[in-house]
């Protein structure tokens, strides 16, 4: 059986992993190479990036993150962040990443993910859905860190992004990202339950039972975290020892 | 011995060189589009993705069909994922002929799958899943269990088409995803293989190892 994957996620700037990273035994907790590489030895399914970059002189930097990491370490890598074109959608696939996720720059311009599925195919396409509950049972899509409502019904833009050639979608609840309170499961399930590709589920992991319930009540395909793992909390191989615990399928 | 990994413009085959490269330190690993380096290779390994039809169209705008049907009639040869949905007469997406290397066709997940929970499957099928070896093969060296048996290991597989070979006997490994479907085929010198063994860590690592070692 498939299974569920977890994903470490590490934000990026102008190379180096900020937020704490805590591991016994790691020289250098500010390098992606070494922080990825001890996530593959946990056991992690993929890696993303999310590269936070503010300046434009040293977005390249990321490229040649990308390449060094891709060097060593062999599980799939998704890169995200000031993903504008198609260009720079290539430029981070050449540089080997797997996938490549894009946010406001889809909400800007939606035509970009088609244009870019169909370059270079829907597997590698990732469309990053930062929502946010604006009434019961409704949410709406944000941009900017969650400061700026696009207005877009949260459920009907999964679908739209679908329907344009994402081939995954990767969903973070802002009323629940940095609160450790878990994922919002009503939310994650209503866009799992709308669209025939997989989920991501993203945004306020505070425990393993957290990891779990996003995939047995959000119905996501693979769960994203990153304090729980970072400070050394727990490792991935903990999560996924949790997980199989209650059930569910992961590789260990 | 020279390694040669067929370059004909879909994707990026970075992380393919690298990891035999890891696996093959003493190996000369040519990422290349050139028919002379497929003549001159010991081994060929022809990774794909993106779409069945735009692969076929930049690899048969690069003249490389005579090179790489010899290749594949005389030494070791490993596709990858739409390498290996090519090596078949026909796929369904884009209604697509393939180089007829091997019979058989390839074929779009339904939609409407779902799990033993009734959970509905989504696609692409996306992530680690579990390869069940059918028949005895150099490939899955190191995989078996203690006693022998098949312990399903797991590889990282993304894609929506898989083959549907029409010789029972090709079929080396097969995996679950709302229905069984080939994984692998191997037939003489030729393997092929659906999941990403660049992306599958120890056990991806494992095989490209197992393919280097191969004597068909």
């Amino acid at each position: 059986m498939l299974a569920k994957r977890i994903i470490p996620c590490l934000d990026v700037n102008a190379g180096r992993v900020v937020k704490g990273i805590n591991f016994v035994a790691l020289r250098d907790a500010g390098d992606p190479v070494e922080v990825a590489r001890r996530y593959d030895e946990q056991g992690a399914d993929e890696i993303t990036f999310l590269d936070i970059t503010a300046s434009s002189d040293d977005r390249d930097i990321i490229l040649h993150i990308v390449e060094k990491v891709a060097d060593q370490v062999f599980i799939p890598l998704t890169v995200g962040g000031g993903v504008r074109s198609v260009a720079d959608v290539r430029r981070l696939l050449n540089a080997g990443a797997d996938k490549v996720s894009m946010n406001s720059a889809a909400v800007n311009n939606p035509e970009l993910v088609a244009e870019a599925s169909g370059r270079v195919g829907n597997q590698c396409i990732v469309v990053a859905i930062d929502a946010k509950q604006t009434s019961p049972g409704k949410w709406e899509v944000f941009t900017h860190g969650g400061r700026k409502n696009t207005g877009l019904d949260a459920i009907e833009w999964a679908r739209r992004v679908e329907s344009l050639g994402a081939g995954e979608i990767l969903l973070t609840s802002m009323d629940r990202d940095g609160t450790r309170s878990g994922f919002d499961l009503t939310l994650t399930r209503a866009i799992a339950d709308a669209v025939t590709i997989p989920v991501v589920a993203s945004g306020g992991v505070g425990s393993l039972a957290h990891l779990a319930d996003g995939v047995q009540q959000g119905r996501a395909d693979a769960v994203l975290a990153a304090s729980i793992f970072h400070y050394g909390e727990y490792t991935v191989r903990d999560a996924k020892e949790f997980m199989r615990g209650r059930g569910i399928e992961v590789r260990l | 011995m020279k390694v040669v990994i067929v370059d004909y413009g879909m994707g990026n085959l970075r992380s393919v060189a690298k990891a035999v490269e890891h696996v093959a330190p003493s190996a000369q690993v040519i990422v290349s589009d050139q028919a002379r380096s497929l003549l001159e290779a010991d081994r060929v390994i022809i990774p794909g993705q993106g779409a069945m039809h735009d692969c076929m169209r930049e690899f048969m705008a690069r003249g490389l069909h005579d090179a790489l049907l010899k290749a594949a009639a005389e030494k070791p040869f490993l596709g990858i994922c739409v390498g290996m949905q090519m090596l078949f007469d026909h796929s369904e997406e884009g209604d697509t002929p393939g180089l007829g290397i091997l019979p058989g066709r390839v074929c779009r997940f339904r939609n409407d799958m779902v799990d033993a929970q009734g959970v509905p499957l989504k696609v692409p099928h996306m992530g680690w899943n579990e390869v069940i070896p059918v028949a005895p093969h150099p490939l899955w060296k190191g995989f078996d269990g203690p006693n022998g048996e098949n312990v399903g290991e797991r590889f990282y597989f993304v894609h929506s088409y898989y083959c549907h070979p029409a010789d029972a006997s090709a079929v080396a490994a097969r995996t679950h995803y709302g229905l069984p479907f080939t994984c692998a085929v191997a037939q003489a010198n030729i393997a092929a293989i659906q999941f990403h063994p660049e992306k599958s860590a120890a056990a991806g690592l494992r095989l490209l190892a197992n393919f280097i070692d191969w004597q068909p």
